[in-house]
Protein backbone atom coordinates (compact mmCIF):
# COMPACT_ATOMS: atom_id res chain seq x y z
CA UNK A 1 0.00 0.00 0.00
CA UNK A 2 3.00 2.60 1.12
CA UNK A 3 4.10 2.05 -2.75
CA UNK A 4 0.76 3.56 -4.22
CA UNK A 5 -0.08 0.07 -5.46
CA UNK A 6 -3.64 0.74 -4.51
CA UNK A 7 -3.36 4.12 -5.42
CA UNK A 8 -2.25 7.52 -4.36
CA UNK A 9 -4.79 8.07 -1.42
CA UNK A 10 -4.35 4.79 0.30
CA UNK A 11 -0.84 5.63 0.29
CA UNK A 12 -1.13 8.53 2.21
CA UNK A 13 -3.57 6.76 4.74
CA UNK A 14 -0.64 3.88 4.96
CA UNK A 15 2.25 6.79 6.15
CA UNK A 16 -0.12 7.62 8.57
CA UNK A 17 -0.78 4.17 9.75
CA UNK A 18 2.51 3.46 9.95
CA UNK A 19 4.12 6.59 11.35
CA UNK A 20 1.55 5.92 14.35
CA UNK A 21 3.23 2.62 14.66
CA UNK A 22 6.11 4.05 15.13
CA UNK A 23 4.95 6.75 17.73
CA UNK A 24 3.32 3.95 19.44
CA UNK A 25 6.32 1.72 19.32
CA UNK A 26 3.96 -1.36 17.91
CA UNK A 27 5.85 -3.85 15.21
CA UNK A 28 3.49 -4.69 13.18
CA UNK A 29 -0.11 -3.93 11.77
CA UNK A 30 -2.93 -6.01 11.94
CA UNK A 31 -6.10 -6.27 10.15
CA UNK A 32 -9.75 -4.54 11.24
CA UNK A 33 -13.04 -5.76 10.30
CA UNK A 34 -14.68 -1.97 10.90
CA UNK A 35 -14.30 1.47 11.65
CA UNK A 36 -15.95 4.18 13.15
CA UNK A 37 -15.08 7.95 12.11
CA UNK A 38 -14.96 11.06 14.15
CA UNK A 39 -12.81 13.50 12.10
CA UNK A 40 -16.33 14.38 10.21
CA UNK A 41 -17.01 16.73 13.18
CA UNK A 42 -15.56 20.30 11.88
CA UNK A 43 -12.56 21.98 13.47
CA UNK A 44 -11.09 23.93 11.29
CA UNK A 45 -9.88 23.75 7.73
CA UNK A 46 -7.44 21.14 7.98
CA UNK A 47 -9.58 18.24 8.57
CA UNK A 48 -11.15 19.23 5.42
CA UNK A 49 -8.23 19.72 3.75
CA UNK A 50 -7.29 16.15 4.72
CA UNK A 51 -10.15 14.79 4.46
CA UNK A 52 -10.77 16.59 0.66
CA UNK A 53 -6.87 15.56 0.11
CA UNK A 54 -7.78 11.60 0.02
CA UNK A 55 -11.12 12.14 -1.67
CA UNK A 56 -9.06 13.72 -4.56
CA UNK A 57 -6.35 11.28 -4.36
CA UNK A 58 -8.81 8.16 -5.12
CA UNK A 59 -8.96 6.80 -1.70
CA UNK A 60 -12.22 4.66 -0.36
CA UNK A 61 -12.48 2.85 2.78
CA UNK A 62 -11.92 -0.82 2.84
CA UNK A 63 -14.18 -2.00 5.92
CA UNK A 64 -16.97 -1.26 6.77
CA UNK A 65 -17.13 2.27 8.61
CA UNK A 66 -19.78 4.28 9.93
CA UNK A 67 -19.60 8.47 10.81
CA UNK A 68 -19.96 9.93 14.11
CA UNK A 69 -21.85 13.12 14.62
CA UNK A 70 -20.69 16.19 12.44
CA UNK A 71 -21.79 19.84 13.52
CA UNK A 72 -25.24 20.24 11.18
CA UNK A 73 -28.71 18.40 11.34
CA UNK A 74 -29.40 17.39 7.80
CA UNK A 75 -32.70 16.42 8.35
CA UNK A 76 -34.11 19.94 10.92
CA UNK A 77 -32.62 22.65 8.43
CA UNK A 78 -32.20 26.26 10.37
CA UNK A 79 -31.91 23.78 13.50
CA UNK A 80 -28.46 24.39 13.67
CA UNK A 81 -27.47 27.99 14.42
CA UNK A 82 -23.94 27.88 12.82
CA UNK A 83 -23.03 31.00 10.98
CA UNK A 84 -21.97 30.51 7.02
CA UNK A 85 -18.69 30.48 7.59
CA UNK A 86 -18.61 27.26 9.33
CA UNK A 87 -21.96 25.27 8.32
CA UNK A 88 -20.64 25.79 4.58
CA UNK A 89 -17.14 23.30 5.25
CA UNK A 90 -18.92 21.63 8.05
CA UNK A 91 -21.58 20.38 4.90
CA UNK A 92 -18.34 20.01 2.59
CA UNK A 93 -16.68 17.84 4.92
CA UNK A 94 -19.78 15.45 5.64
CA UNK A 95 -19.93 15.33 2.02
CA UNK A 96 -16.24 14.32 1.71
CA UNK A 97 -16.43 11.52 4.00
CA UNK A 98 -19.25 10.16 2.27
CA UNK A 99 -17.22 10.36 -0.91
CA UNK A 100 -14.55 7.85 0.99
CA UNK A 101 -17.25 5.53 1.22
CA UNK A 102 -18.32 6.09 4.77
CA UNK A 103 -22.19 4.88 5.60
CA UNK A 104 -24.28 8.57 6.40
CA UNK A 105 -24.62 6.89 9.95
CA UNK A 106 -23.97 10.64 11.93
CA UNK A 107 -24.31 8.97 15.36
CA UNK A 108 -22.14 8.83 18.16
CA UNK A 109 -23.68 5.69 19.61
CA UNK A 110 -23.01 3.24 16.43
CA UNK A 111 -23.36 0.30 18.55
CA UNK A 112 -26.83 1.03 18.77
CA UNK A 113 -27.28 0.34 14.86
CA UNK A 114 -28.40 -3.04 13.61
CA UNK A 115 -24.93 -4.43 12.77
CA UNK A 116 -21.93 -4.30 15.08
CA UNK A 117 -18.43 -5.71 16.52
CA UNK A 118 -18.52 -9.07 18.00
CA UNK A 119 -16.83 -9.80 20.94
CA UNK A 120 -12.77 -10.44 19.96
CA UNK A 121 -12.75 -8.46 16.77
CA UNK A 122 -10.32 -6.30 16.22
CA UNK A 123 -11.86 -2.61 15.03
CA UNK A 124 -10.62 1.34 14.80
CA UNK A 125 -13.32 3.55 16.68
CA UNK A 126 -13.16 6.58 17.46
CA UNK A 127 -15.19 9.25 19.98
CA UNK A 128 -14.72 8.02 23.35
CA UNK A 129 -18.67 6.76 24.52
CA UNK A 130 -18.17 4.98 21.90
CA UNK A 131 -14.64 3.22 22.09
CA UNK A 132 -15.25 2.51 26.24
CA UNK A 133 -18.50 0.53 25.05
CA UNK A 134 -17.20 -1.64 22.09
CA UNK A 135 -13.89 -2.48 24.30
CA UNK A 136 -16.53 -2.86 27.66
CA UNK A 137 -19.87 -4.09 26.51
CA UNK A 138 -19.27 -5.73 23.37
CA UNK A 139 -15.80 -7.27 23.95
CA UNK A 140 -14.71 -5.73 20.25
CA UNK A 141 -11.27 -4.30 20.58
CA UNK A 142 -10.23 -0.55 19.59
CA UNK A 143 -7.62 1.90 20.66
CA UNK A 144 -8.49 5.36 21.43
CA UNK A 145 -8.63 6.46 17.83
CA UNK A 146 -9.22 10.05 16.84
CA UNK A 147 -8.91 12.37 14.22
CA UNK A 148 -6.92 11.83 11.25
CA UNK A 149 -6.19 8.48 11.93
CA UNK A 150 -9.66 6.77 12.19
CA UNK A 151 -10.02 7.23 8.49
CA UNK A 152 -6.80 6.01 7.21
CA UNK A 153 -7.24 3.07 9.59
CA UNK A 154 -10.54 2.32 7.52
CA UNK A 155 -8.73 3.28 3.84
CA UNK A 156 -6.08 0.76 4.53
CA UNK A 157 -8.08 -1.79 6.72
CA UNK A 158 -4.87 -2.11 9.32
CA UNK A 159 -4.26 -0.15 13.01
CA UNK A 160 -1.03 -0.78 14.49
CA UNK A 161 -0.51 -3.90 16.94
CA UNK A 162 -0.46 -2.01 20.70
CA UNK A 163 -2.72 -0.63 23.24
CA UNK A 164 -6.01 -2.40 23.91
CA UNK A 165 -5.36 -4.93 20.86
CA UNK A 166 -3.26 -6.82 22.87
CA UNK A 167 -5.10 -9.70 25.54
CA UNK A 168 -2.50 -8.42 28.32
CA UNK A 169 -3.45 -4.64 27.87
CA UNK A 170 -7.08 -5.46 28.69
CA UNK A 171 -6.85 -6.85 32.00
CA UNK A 172 -8.52 -4.88 35.26
CA UNK A 173 -6.03 -2.78 37.26
CA UNK A 174 -7.81 -1.62 40.11
CA UNK A 175 -11.47 -2.84 41.51
CA UNK A 176 -14.35 -0.81 42.54
CA UNK A 177 -16.64 -2.88 44.86
CA UNK A 178 -20.44 -1.38 44.12
CA UNK A 179 -22.14 -3.89 46.39
CA UNK A 180 -22.96 -1.12 48.77
CA UNK A 181 -25.26 0.65 46.22
CA UNK A 182 -29.27 -0.84 46.62
CA UNK A 183 -30.36 -2.51 43.29
CA UNK A 184 -33.20 0.01 43.01
CA UNK A 185 -30.98 3.09 43.32
CA UNK A 186 -29.18 1.61 39.83
CA UNK A 187 -32.80 1.61 38.10
CA UNK A 188 -32.06 4.99 36.95
CA UNK A 189 -29.38 5.93 34.12
CA UNK A 190 -28.53 9.58 35.69
CA UNK A 191 -27.28 7.03 38.74
CA UNK A 192 -24.91 4.85 36.69
CA UNK A 193 -23.73 8.28 34.47
CA UNK A 194 -22.96 9.50 38.32
CA UNK A 195 -21.14 6.07 38.89
CA UNK A 196 -19.48 6.88 35.76
CA UNK A 197 -17.98 10.12 37.20
CA UNK A 198 -16.87 7.89 40.32
CA UNK A 199 -15.11 5.06 37.99
CA UNK A 200 -13.56 7.90 35.79
CA UNK A 201 -12.11 9.56 38.53
CA UNK A 202 -10.95 6.69 40.56
CA UNK A 203 -9.61 5.51 37.16
CA UNK A 204 -7.89 7.83 35.09
CA UNK A 205 -6.34 5.77 32.15
CA UNK A 206 -6.61 2.54 34.11
CA UNK A 207 -9.12 -0.27 33.47
CA UNK A 208 -11.12 -0.87 36.30
CA UNK A 209 -13.46 -4.01 37.37
CA UNK A 210 -16.39 -3.15 39.08
CA UNK A 211 -18.20 -5.80 41.25
CA UNK A 212 -20.81 -6.35 43.56
CA UNK A 213 -23.86 -5.22 40.75
CA UNK A 214 -26.99 -7.24 40.40
CA UNK A 215 -26.30 -8.49 36.32
CA UNK A 216 -30.01 -8.39 35.88
CA UNK A 217 -29.89 -4.14 36.95
CA UNK A 218 -26.92 -3.77 33.97
CA UNK A 219 -28.58 -3.37 30.54
CA UNK A 220 -26.89 -1.53 27.45
CA UNK A 221 -28.40 2.30 28.26
CA UNK A 222 -27.13 2.02 31.55
CA UNK A 223 -23.55 0.44 30.74
CA UNK A 224 -23.49 3.51 27.71
CA UNK A 225 -24.06 6.39 30.90
CA UNK A 226 -21.36 4.55 32.69
CA UNK A 227 -18.77 4.22 30.01
CA UNK A 228 -19.76 7.71 28.40
CA UNK A 229 -19.41 9.69 31.68
CA UNK A 230 -16.14 7.73 32.97
CA UNK A 231 -14.69 8.44 29.56
CA UNK A 232 -15.37 12.39 30.34
CA UNK A 233 -14.21 12.49 33.77
CA UNK A 234 -11.43 10.16 33.30
CA UNK A 235 -9.88 8.58 29.96
CA UNK A 236 -11.14 4.91 30.75
CA UNK A 237 -11.67 3.30 27.32
CA UNK A 238 -12.53 -0.30 28.74
CA UNK A 239 -14.04 -1.50 32.20
CA UNK A 240 -15.41 -4.85 32.83
CA UNK A 241 -18.63 -5.61 35.63
CA UNK A 242 -18.19 -8.70 37.38
CA UNK A 243 -20.88 -11.39 36.01
CA UNK A 244 -22.20 -8.80 33.05
CA UNK A 245 -19.52 -7.17 30.61
CA UNK A 246 -17.93 -10.70 28.17
CA UNK A 247 -14.78 -10.21 29.13
CA UNK A 248 -15.41 -10.27 33.03
CA UNK A 249 -17.51 -13.32 32.18
CA UNK A 250 -14.88 -15.60 30.64
CA UNK A 251 -12.29 -14.56 33.06
CA UNK A 252 -14.00 -15.77 35.89
CA UNK A 253 -11.43 -16.94 38.14
CA UNK A 254 -8.62 -15.92 36.37
CA UNK A 255 -5.50 -15.12 38.57
CA UNK A 256 -4.70 -12.09 36.64
CA UNK A 257 -7.97 -10.71 37.94
CA UNK A 258 -7.40 -10.98 41.38
CA UNK A 259 -5.03 -9.34 43.97
CA UNK A 260 -6.05 -5.84 41.82
CA UNK A 261 -6.22 -2.73 44.30
CA UNK A 262 -9.76 -2.34 45.46
CA UNK A 263 -11.74 0.56 46.87
CA UNK A 264 -15.68 0.72 47.96
CA UNK A 265 -18.07 3.50 46.23
CA UNK A 266 -20.82 4.50 48.45
CA UNK A 267 -24.29 6.37 47.81
CA UNK A 268 -22.61 9.53 48.91
CA UNK A 269 -19.99 9.43 46.59
CA UNK A 270 -22.97 8.84 44.08
CA UNK A 271 -24.31 12.19 45.49
CA UNK A 272 -21.47 13.73 46.12
CA UNK A 273 -21.07 13.19 41.98
CA UNK A 274 -24.49 14.49 41.04
CA UNK A 275 -23.62 17.50 42.69
CA UNK A 276 -20.50 18.15 41.08
CA UNK A 277 -21.90 18.17 37.82
CA UNK A 278 -24.11 20.34 38.89
CA UNK A 279 -23.42 24.11 38.16
CA UNK A 280 -26.76 25.47 38.87
CA UNK A 281 -28.53 25.40 42.33
CA UNK A 282 -31.67 23.03 43.03
CA UNK A 283 -33.84 26.16 43.07
CA UNK A 284 -33.04 27.25 39.60
CA UNK A 285 -35.58 28.31 37.16
CA UNK A 286 -35.12 26.17 33.74
CA UNK A 287 -35.06 26.33 30.45
CA UNK A 288 -34.35 23.48 28.57
CA UNK A 289 -33.88 19.50 29.55
CA UNK A 290 -31.35 17.88 27.04
CA UNK A 291 -31.81 14.38 26.79
CA UNK A 292 -30.22 11.48 24.42
CA UNK A 293 -25.95 11.92 25.32
CA UNK A 294 -25.20 9.55 23.84
CA UNK A 295 -27.60 9.15 21.22
CA UNK A 296 -30.89 8.05 22.85
CA UNK A 297 -31.41 4.30 22.11
CA UNK A 298 -35.22 2.95 20.61
CA UNK A 299 -35.24 1.53 24.00
CA UNK A 300 -34.71 4.76 25.52
CA UNK A 301 -37.32 6.36 23.40
CA UNK A 302 -39.41 3.65 24.93
CA UNK A 303 -38.44 3.98 29.12
CA UNK A 304 -39.73 7.59 28.35
CA UNK A 305 -42.73 7.27 26.48
CA UNK A 306 -43.84 5.18 29.71
CA UNK A 307 -42.54 7.79 32.18
CA UNK A 308 -44.39 10.76 30.24
CA UNK A 309 -47.97 8.91 30.87
CA UNK A 310 -50.29 10.83 33.04
CA UNK A 311 -47.64 14.04 32.88
CA UNK A 312 -49.43 17.13 31.22
CA UNK A 313 -47.41 19.09 28.63
CA UNK A 314 -43.82 20.37 28.75
CA UNK A 315 -43.40 23.87 30.36
CA UNK A 316 -43.41 26.52 27.69
CA UNK A 317 -40.86 27.82 28.98
CA UNK A 318 -38.39 24.88 28.85
CA UNK A 319 -37.51 23.31 25.72
CA UNK A 320 -36.90 19.18 25.64
CA UNK A 321 -34.24 18.27 23.52
CA UNK A 322 -33.78 14.50 22.45
CA UNK A 323 -30.68 13.42 20.23
CA UNK A 324 -30.99 10.79 18.56
CA UNK A 325 -29.60 9.23 15.23
CA UNK A 326 -31.89 9.01 12.48
CA UNK A 327 -32.01 4.77 11.95
CA UNK A 328 -32.64 4.88 15.85
CA UNK A 329 -35.52 7.82 14.94
CA UNK A 330 -36.93 5.74 12.77
CA UNK A 331 -37.37 2.76 14.64
CA UNK A 332 -38.97 4.48 17.75
CA UNK A 333 -41.01 6.53 15.49
CA UNK A 334 -42.52 3.34 13.74
CA UNK A 335 -42.91 1.99 17.35
CA UNK A 336 -44.70 4.88 18.39
CA UNK A 337 -42.43 5.70 21.45
CA UNK A 338 -41.60 9.29 19.71
CA UNK A 339 -44.88 11.26 19.56
CA UNK A 340 -45.58 11.52 23.14
CA UNK A 341 -42.79 13.06 23.70
CA UNK A 342 -43.25 15.40 20.79
CA UNK A 343 -47.14 15.64 21.68
CA UNK A 344 -45.49 17.60 24.90
CA UNK A 345 -43.69 20.20 22.87
CA UNK A 346 -39.97 17.82 22.75
CA UNK A 347 -37.68 18.82 19.95
CA UNK A 348 -35.82 16.28 18.17
CA UNK A 349 -32.02 16.75 16.83
CA UNK A 350 -30.55 13.90 14.71
CA UNK A 351 -26.77 13.58 13.13
CA UNK A 352 -25.50 16.05 15.83
CA UNK A 353 -25.91 16.64 19.36
CA UNK A 354 -26.79 19.48 21.76
CA UNK A 355 -23.39 20.35 23.25
CA UNK A 356 -21.29 20.39 20.08
CA UNK A 357 -22.97 22.95 17.91
CA UNK A 358 -25.24 25.64 18.80
CA UNK A 359 -28.90 24.64 18.76
CA UNK A 360 -29.90 26.11 21.74
CA UNK A 361 -31.23 29.19 22.19
CA UNK A 362 -29.39 32.33 23.28
CA UNK A 363 -32.52 32.23 25.71
CA UNK A 364 -31.62 28.54 26.87
CA UNK A 365 -29.30 29.31 30.24
CA UNK A 366 -30.12 26.36 32.71
CA UNK A 367 -30.45 23.57 31.52
CA UNK A 368 -30.98 19.95 33.08
CA UNK A 369 -29.80 16.93 32.00
CA UNK A 370 -29.47 12.90 33.05
CA UNK A 371 -26.45 12.91 31.04
CA UNK A 372 -22.86 12.60 32.79
CA UNK A 373 -21.34 13.55 29.28
CA UNK A 374 -23.64 16.57 28.66
CA UNK A 375 -23.05 17.62 31.89
CA UNK A 376 -19.37 17.08 31.69
CA UNK A 377 -18.71 19.30 28.33
CA UNK A 378 -21.81 21.58 27.93
CA UNK A 379 -20.57 24.64 30.44
CA UNK A 380 -17.43 24.56 28.95
CA UNK A 381 -18.55 24.61 24.97
CA UNK A 382 -21.63 26.42 25.56
CA UNK A 383 -21.56 28.91 28.86
CA UNK A 384 -24.60 27.24 29.71
CA UNK A 385 -25.32 26.25 33.56
CA UNK A 386 -26.38 22.66 34.21
CA UNK A 387 -28.33 21.10 36.64
CA UNK A 388 -27.68 17.00 36.59
CA UNK A 389 -30.73 14.64 37.73
CA UNK A 390 -32.57 11.48 36.72
CA UNK A 391 -34.82 11.11 33.76
CA UNK A 392 -37.94 11.65 36.11
CA UNK A 393 -36.26 14.57 37.66
CA UNK A 394 -35.79 16.61 34.51
CA UNK A 395 -39.67 15.55 33.61
CA UNK A 396 -40.87 17.48 36.72
CA UNK A 397 -38.68 19.72 36.33
CA UNK A 398 -39.73 20.25 32.26
CA UNK A 399 -43.22 20.43 32.89
CA UNK A 400 -42.95 23.00 36.19
CA UNK A 401 -40.45 25.09 34.29
CA UNK A 402 -38.39 25.28 37.03
CA UNK A 403 -35.58 22.41 38.87
CA UNK A 404 -37.50 20.12 41.12
CA UNK A 405 -35.47 17.55 43.06
CA UNK A 406 -36.67 14.00 44.29
CA UNK A 407 -33.39 13.03 46.38
CA UNK A 408 -35.08 9.76 47.22
CA UNK A 409 -34.06 8.72 44.04
CA UNK A 410 -30.54 9.08 45.07
CA UNK A 411 -30.25 7.81 48.62
CA UNK B 1 25.36 14.32 25.53
CA UNK B 2 24.43 11.76 22.61
CA UNK B 3 24.78 13.12 18.95
CA UNK B 4 21.79 14.10 17.51
CA UNK B 5 22.64 12.51 13.92
CA UNK B 6 22.22 15.90 12.24
CA UNK B 7 23.61 19.07 11.12
CA UNK B 8 24.51 21.59 13.80
CA UNK B 9 26.99 19.60 15.88
CA UNK B 10 26.05 17.64 19.11
CA UNK B 11 22.64 18.07 20.98
CA UNK B 12 22.30 19.00 24.37
CA UNK B 13 18.93 16.70 24.57
CA UNK B 14 18.79 13.53 22.58
CA UNK B 15 14.98 12.24 21.95
CA UNK B 16 13.11 9.64 19.59
CA UNK B 17 11.05 11.37 16.81
CA UNK B 18 7.59 10.91 16.88
CA UNK B 19 7.28 13.65 13.81
CA UNK B 20 10.08 14.52 11.88
CA UNK B 21 11.08 18.03 11.02
CA UNK B 22 12.94 21.09 12.15
CA UNK B 23 12.13 24.20 13.99
CA UNK B 24 13.16 26.68 16.87
CA UNK B 25 11.81 29.39 19.44
CA UNK B 26 11.16 30.32 22.87
CA UNK B 27 10.46 26.85 25.43
CA UNK B 28 7.28 27.24 26.82
CA UNK B 29 7.15 24.92 29.81
CA UNK B 30 3.48 24.03 30.18
CA UNK B 31 3.14 22.57 34.38
CA UNK B 32 -0.14 20.79 33.22
CA UNK B 33 -1.29 18.71 30.37
CA UNK B 34 -3.30 20.70 27.92
CA UNK B 35 -6.19 19.83 25.65
CA UNK B 36 -6.03 21.49 22.26
CA UNK B 37 -9.39 20.92 22.05
CA UNK B 38 -11.11 23.77 23.96
CA UNK B 39 -7.87 24.38 25.66
CA UNK B 40 -6.78 26.75 22.86
CA UNK B 41 -7.88 28.79 20.13
CA UNK B 42 -7.77 27.40 16.93
CA UNK B 43 -7.15 30.26 14.92
CA UNK B 44 -4.75 32.37 17.52
CA UNK B 45 -2.71 29.57 19.32
CA UNK B 46 -3.87 30.90 22.88
CA UNK B 47 -4.48 28.65 25.78
CA UNK B 48 -7.69 29.61 26.74
CA UNK B 49 -8.40 26.58 29.56
CA UNK B 50 -9.06 29.20 32.28
CA UNK B 51 -7.94 26.13 34.42
CA UNK B 52 -4.66 26.08 32.64
CA UNK B 53 -1.33 27.21 34.66
CA UNK B 54 -0.60 28.92 31.41
CA UNK B 55 -3.89 30.42 30.66
CA UNK B 56 -3.45 33.73 28.14
CA UNK B 57 -0.02 32.29 26.70
CA UNK B 58 0.56 31.85 23.10
CA UNK B 59 1.60 28.38 21.44
CA UNK B 60 2.29 30.44 18.21
CA UNK B 61 6.26 29.64 17.07
CA UNK B 62 7.22 28.35 20.58
CA UNK B 63 8.49 25.04 21.32
CA UNK B 64 6.16 23.38 23.95
CA UNK B 65 7.41 21.20 26.81
CA UNK B 66 4.98 19.08 28.19
CA UNK B 67 4.25 15.86 29.44
CA UNK B 68 1.61 14.86 27.53
CA UNK B 69 -1.77 16.15 25.89
CA UNK B 70 -5.24 15.47 27.18
CA UNK B 71 -8.62 14.95 26.88
CA UNK B 72 -10.65 14.71 23.37
CA UNK B 73 -8.61 13.64 20.43
CA UNK B 74 -10.36 16.01 18.45
CA UNK B 75 -7.28 17.86 19.54
CA UNK B 76 -5.21 16.38 16.41
CA UNK B 77 -7.66 18.38 14.54
CA UNK B 78 -6.91 21.58 16.31
CA UNK B 79 -3.17 21.31 16.82
CA UNK B 80 -2.97 20.97 12.52
CA UNK B 81 -5.48 24.04 12.40
CA UNK B 82 -2.86 25.84 13.98
CA UNK B 83 0.31 24.53 12.06
CA UNK B 84 -1.70 25.10 9.00
CA UNK B 85 -2.82 29.11 10.08
CA UNK B 86 1.09 29.83 11.66
CA UNK B 87 -0.25 30.09 14.98
CA UNK B 88 1.25 27.01 16.01
CA UNK B 89 4.01 25.40 18.30
CA UNK B 90 7.06 25.53 16.59
CA UNK B 91 7.98 22.20 17.79
CA UNK B 92 6.78 19.69 20.89
CA UNK B 93 8.85 17.88 23.32
CA UNK B 94 6.70 15.06 25.22
CA UNK B 95 7.49 12.57 27.78
CA UNK B 96 4.65 10.40 26.71
CA UNK B 97 4.19 8.57 23.14
CA UNK B 98 1.60 10.72 22.66
CA UNK B 99 -0.44 9.80 19.49
CA UNK B 100 -2.87 12.61 19.62
CA UNK B 101 -0.49 15.69 19.50
CA UNK B 102 2.01 13.17 17.08
CA UNK B 103 -1.08 12.83 14.63
CA UNK B 104 -1.92 16.37 14.17
CA UNK B 105 1.73 17.07 13.29
CA UNK B 106 1.97 14.18 10.96
CA UNK B 107 -1.01 15.41 9.20
CA UNK B 108 -0.47 19.31 9.43
CA UNK B 109 3.11 17.33 7.67
CA UNK B 110 1.35 15.43 5.20
CA UNK B 111 -1.19 18.45 3.38
CA UNK B 112 1.28 21.68 4.13
CA UNK B 113 4.55 20.54 4.05
CA UNK B 114 5.16 21.89 7.41
CA UNK B 115 7.58 19.56 9.07
CA UNK B 116 6.62 20.56 13.35
CA UNK B 117 8.45 18.01 14.85
CA UNK B 118 7.29 16.18 17.57
CA UNK B 119 10.00 14.82 19.85
CA UNK B 120 9.71 11.96 23.03
CA UNK B 121 12.20 12.96 25.77
CA UNK B 122 12.89 11.16 28.86
CA UNK B 123 11.87 12.64 32.07
CA UNK B 124 15.36 14.01 33.20
CA UNK B 125 15.90 15.91 29.87
CA UNK B 126 12.35 17.21 30.38
CA UNK B 127 12.53 18.38 33.68
CA UNK B 128 15.81 20.15 33.11
CA UNK B 129 14.36 22.00 30.07
CA UNK B 130 11.75 22.90 32.72
CA UNK B 131 13.60 25.31 34.06
CA UNK B 132 14.45 27.06 30.97
CA UNK B 133 11.75 28.00 29.88
CA UNK B 134 11.88 31.22 28.00
CA UNK B 135 15.32 29.89 26.39
CA UNK B 136 15.59 29.72 22.57
CA UNK B 137 15.88 25.85 21.60
CA UNK B 138 16.58 24.58 18.64
CA UNK B 139 14.41 21.09 17.65
CA UNK B 140 15.60 18.62 14.81
CA UNK B 141 13.75 15.32 14.45
CA UNK B 142 15.53 13.18 12.05
CA UNK B 143 13.26 10.43 9.98
CA UNK B 144 15.77 7.90 11.35
CA UNK B 145 14.40 7.71 14.47
CA UNK B 146 17.11 10.30 16.34
CA UNK B 147 16.31 13.96 17.71
CA UNK B 148 18.02 16.47 19.14
CA UNK B 149 17.43 19.77 21.26
CA UNK B 150 19.98 22.41 21.38
CA UNK B 151 19.62 25.16 23.81
CA UNK B 152 20.95 28.98 22.53
CA UNK B 153 23.44 29.80 25.62
CA UNK B 154 23.07 33.15 25.22
CA UNK B 155 19.98 35.12 27.29
CA UNK B 156 16.72 34.85 26.20
CA UNK B 157 16.69 38.70 24.84
CA UNK B 158 14.68 40.30 23.04
CA UNK B 159 11.47 38.32 23.34
CA UNK B 160 8.23 39.70 24.25
CA UNK B 161 7.46 39.54 27.85
CA UNK B 162 5.01 36.58 28.67
CA UNK B 163 3.97 38.27 32.04
CA UNK B 164 1.89 34.83 33.18
CA UNK B 165 4.91 32.78 32.64
CA UNK B 166 7.19 31.78 35.30
CA UNK B 167 10.50 34.33 35.12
Amino acid sequence: MLDGGRGPGTAMAMRMVVALAGVLGAERLIPITGAHIDSCLYHGQAGLDFAQRLAGLGAAVAVPTTLNVSSLDLMHPGLVRLPPADAVPARALMDAYRALGARATWTCAPYQLAQRPALGEDIAWAESNAIVFANSVLGARTERYGDFIDICAAITGRVPHAGLHLPEHRVPTLVLDCSALPAALLAEEAVWAALGDVVGRRSGTGIPLLTGIDPAVADEDRLKALGATAASSGGVALFHVAGVTPEAVAAAGDPAWSALPAAAVTTGMLRAARDELSTAGPSAPLDAVALGTPHFSVREFGKLAAALEGRPAFHPGCTVWINTSREVLAQAREAGLVQPAEERGARIVVDTCTYITPILGPEERTVMTPSGKWAWYAPMNLGVDVVFGTLSECLDSACAGKVVRDDGQWN
Amino acid sequence: MTDSGTEGGPADFAGRTLCPGGGSGALLVLSEPLSFWGGTDRKTGLIIDAHHPQHGGSLAGRVLVMAASRGSSSSSSVLAEQIRAGVGPAAVLLTARDAIVALGALAAAELYGTHVPVVLLDAGASSRLGRRNGATATVRAGADGRAGVVLDQAPAAGLPPRSREPA
